[in-house]
């Protein structure tokens, strides 16, 4: 596992956001929500500035933190693509989907693109099953997504000016 | 005080009110199955995550089974412990964690002291009928502790004793469903954690998932080299633990029995950890005294309390999470490793043996010792000052093995000059031991008078603190005791936030301290049988003729012959060490 230093500001940051729960074990999964939405993933440094915050051993962090797969040690691409897996979507095709997006990217679920800019996770309805299959990237959400479109998806974002638009959606 | 009525196999019983089905059950003589459930009374210590499902009872009324040990009797219930559909879900249960686990029984560390294994042959188990996927993990090897993961049925007994009780917080379950195993964060190996080897984990764990690392083949192979001068030293929580190994009840003093079947084994000398403990006495009395004194007489430099630094697991842990205060404990050594330091230069000597033909071997109740023997500052050119530790357990490994009948031995006397000890050496083994012990002779060193008692009730029991101030004949001497690590944060917590009034402080990693250690026979969650092993450490040390340190005559010796005077630089040099901030060394 790649090693980083984490700036002051970023402990600071974190220190804030257990603080704001005030600092109880049982507020860990609000807590690692709230540092995931700041700073995109989980990094061990993070859970180990996490678990000395909240007095608790850095395994029931890194517990909780495998646990769901909401949460990630891995960062996010630039542009972070989620194929709904719900069951509409799911029966309308978006496994062949995914499978599409990973062909194209050669990442994995859960993975990065190695410049960054891509990754690819799968979540549970977004609230759209009469667009599905569905898949956002950023904000944006896409509808009724067959396989032969992912190319153009993917493309969209590979153009720097639609990149502003999507991250701006 | 609220009581409800219940019955359970037709028995009507009273009970109080959030009393659990397991508990009550248990009042009349109804002893429901459990696996993954622990409860050690008196130290308030219980692993009740409902995970296992083997305690499952049938509740008149209710839709599904409900598991007796973390489900409250209700006024009213009926309950059925043993039906049909009871007994065939047990079954279901434990065949379907059985269709999960290796099936090397027969070779496994654990065989005959399997919580798992007995609950099989209980339930009748003679065919599993469920074939799958089995998980695999690889195994962990440190110095001290051994990781079978496959062998685990996360039961969360480990977990349990790391985090709750002892505050160490380095194993947890980690991922999700099939995938998850009981592992240190990040699945890093045990040796690159905070693991402080106390071995709580091994003690509590149903399986051979957590084991010692077993050396009784390197100690077999230097008996029978016929270069080497074999010494051993036995720590004084074996002798009153060990005959349990041999069907003798809980308590049982085999002291003479321990000396004698390790002449058989065809040790050189027998020798006895207590002889150190002496040792330690004058060295860590002396070292209270001398920061006592210049404490009262106004001497900023100085900090009280002092903590004790016997225990090689609560150094490790000090020196991961509380490395700023890594100046308050004791310099003394333990006695583990005073031993080794004198039986490699003294005692060597006096033999005319070279450090490299002399081995030493350590019986230990306790798996963290592995780990400090290791430890660079305790080794002359890489040479160890204690060459091998095995615990009570694997003693007893080693005795079977030797086809020594231990029941038919003769009581025998341990070998001198290393050998022989005062009462207070002997209480070591026990939470509030060391404290009484140093007592003992820091009165009589201060106060230059007799002490008026030897028994300090005020120090001993099995509470997780205790404090008492004794009276040094005028001067009100405050001590504190903890046992247990969590326990042990507290008090610290206190001293960081100068809130500590205590002049002297003992701490023991493990609950009940080295009686209840992680190498001793393993108590089945039966606490009771560390209360027993704690009554018979006094009686021990009650039949000694000679009961404080000083008195010692080996070791008035000793000083004579050797050392010169406690603190001298000798004495420093052999019998003191510096501790390290091991904060930076934890990486991923």
């Amino acid at each position: 596992m790649p090693e980083i230093k984490l700036s002051e500001n970023t402990i600071q940051l974190i220190k804030n956001i257990c603080a704001e729960f005030e600092n109880k074990e049982n507020e860990l999964i609000n807590v690692l929500h709230r540092v995931q939405g700041k700073l995109g993933y989980l990094p061990a440094e993070v859970q180990e500035v996490i678990a000395k915050e909240l007095n608790i051993g850095v395994a029931r962090v890194y517990g909780v933190v495998t646990f769901y797969s909401f949460f990630t040690m891995i960062p996010q691409g630039e542009f972070p693509i989620s194929i709904c897996m719900g069951t509409a979507c799911y029966v309308r095709g978006a496994e062949q989907v995914l499978a599409e997006f990973k062909r194209q990217l050669n990442v994995d679920v859960g993975e990065s693109t190695n410049d960054g800019k891509f990754s690819i996770n799968c979540l549970r309805c977004v609230g759209a099953c009469g667009l599905a299959p569905v898949v956002t990237v950023g904000g944006k959400v896409f509808g009724r997504v067959a396989p032969s479109q992912v190319k153009e998806i993917i493309a969209e974002y590979t153009q720097s000016n639609s990149a502003d638009e999507a991250k701006s959606a | 005080m609220d009581t409800i009525n219940l019955t359970i196999d037709n028995k009507t019983i009273e009970v109080k009110k959030g009393t659990s089905i397991l508990d009550a059950a248990a009042e009349v003589g109804i002893e429901i199955p459990t696996l993954c459930h622990m409860k050690l009374h008196d130290l308030n210590i219980e692993n009740k995550p409902g995970g296992c499902r083997i305690c499952v009872v049938e509740v008149e009324g209710r839709r599904n089974l409900a598991p007796a040990c973390c489900t409250d009797a209700h006024d009213g219930m009926e309950i059925s412990t043993h039906s049909l559909r009871v007994v065939n879900a047990r079954r279901t249960v434990m065949e379907l964690i059985l269709s999960d686990h290796p099936f090397e029984c027969l070779i496994c560390a654990k065989s005959g002291n399997c919580d798992l294994q007995d609950m099989a042959h209980q339930l009748g188990i003679r065919e599993v009928h469920y074939k799958g996927e089995q998980s695999h993990y690889r195994a962990d090897t440190s110095p001290a502790i051994i990781r079978e993961i496959d062998k685990c049925i996360m039961c969360r007994r480990c977990e349990t004793m790391c985090n709750d009780v002892q505050t160490v917080g380095v194993l947890s379950a980690i991922n999700r469903g099939f995938n998850s195993v009981v592992s240190p964060a990040f699945e890093m190996n045990l040796d690159h954690s905070e693991c402080t080897y106390c071995g709580q984990c091994v003690a509590v764990c149903p399986t051979g998932a957590l084991t010692e690392v077993d050396e009784t083949g390197k100690v077999i192979r230097a008996l029978a080299d016929p270069t080497k001068t074999v010494v051993v030293q036995t720590a004084p929580a074996v002798r009153a633990a060990l005959g349990e190994e041999f069907g003798l009840e809980p308590g049982t003093l085999v002291t003479g029995k321990l000396v004698a079947a390790l002449r058989r084994l065809g040790f050189n000398h027998v020798f006895d950890t207590d002889f150190a403990a002496d040792l330690t006495i004058m060295e860590e009395g002396t070292e209270l005294l001398n920061r006592l004194n210049r404490f009262l007489s106004g001497d900023k430099d100085v900090k009280l309390p002092i903590l004790t630094s016997c225990c090689p697991a609560w150094v490790k842990f000090f020196e991961h999470q509380f490395p700023d205060m890594k100046d308050i404990p004791s310099t003394a050594r333990s006695p583990m490793q005073m031993f080794g330091a004198i039986a490699k230069t003294y005692f060597a000597e006096k033999l005319a043996v070279k450090r490299e033909d002399l081995v030493v071997v350590s019986i230990m109740p306790c798996v963290a010792k592995k780990y400090e023997r290791g430890r660079d500052e305790f080794k002359v050119n890489g040479n160890p000052d204690v060459d091998h530790v095995i615990t009570t357990r694997e003693l007893a490994a080693l005795i079977k093995l030797s086809n020594i009948d231990f029941n038919a031995l003769p009581n025998e006397e341990f070998d001198n000059p290393l050998g022989e000890s005062s009462g207070a050496g002997v209480i070591f083994g026990t939470t509030g031991g060391v404290i009484e012990a140093a007592v003992r002779t820091a009165y009589e060193i201060q106060t230059k008078k007799e002490l008026p008692r030897l028994d300090f009730d005020e120090l001993r029991g099995m509470e997780g603190i205790r404090e008492a101030t004794i009276d040094f004949d005028g001067l009100p001497i405050k001590i504190g005791i903890a046992h247990g690590l969590g326990n042990a944060r507290k008090l610290l917590e206190d001293i960081q936030a100068g809130k500590s009034e205590f002049h002297a402080i003992e701490i023991m990693s493990c609950p009940g301290g080295c009686i209840g250690g992680g190498g001793q026979p393993y108590h089945h969650g039966d606490a009771s049988i560390l209360k027993k092993r704690q009554m018979a450490i006094y009686r021990e040390d009650s039949n000694k003729a000679i009961r404080k340190s000083h008195e010692n005559p080996y070791i008035i010796n000793l000083y004579k012959e050797f050392l010169g005077e406690p603190m001298s630089e000798k004495a420093h040099h052999l019998l003191h060490t510096q501790y390290f901030d091991r904060t930076e060394k934890v990486k991923i």
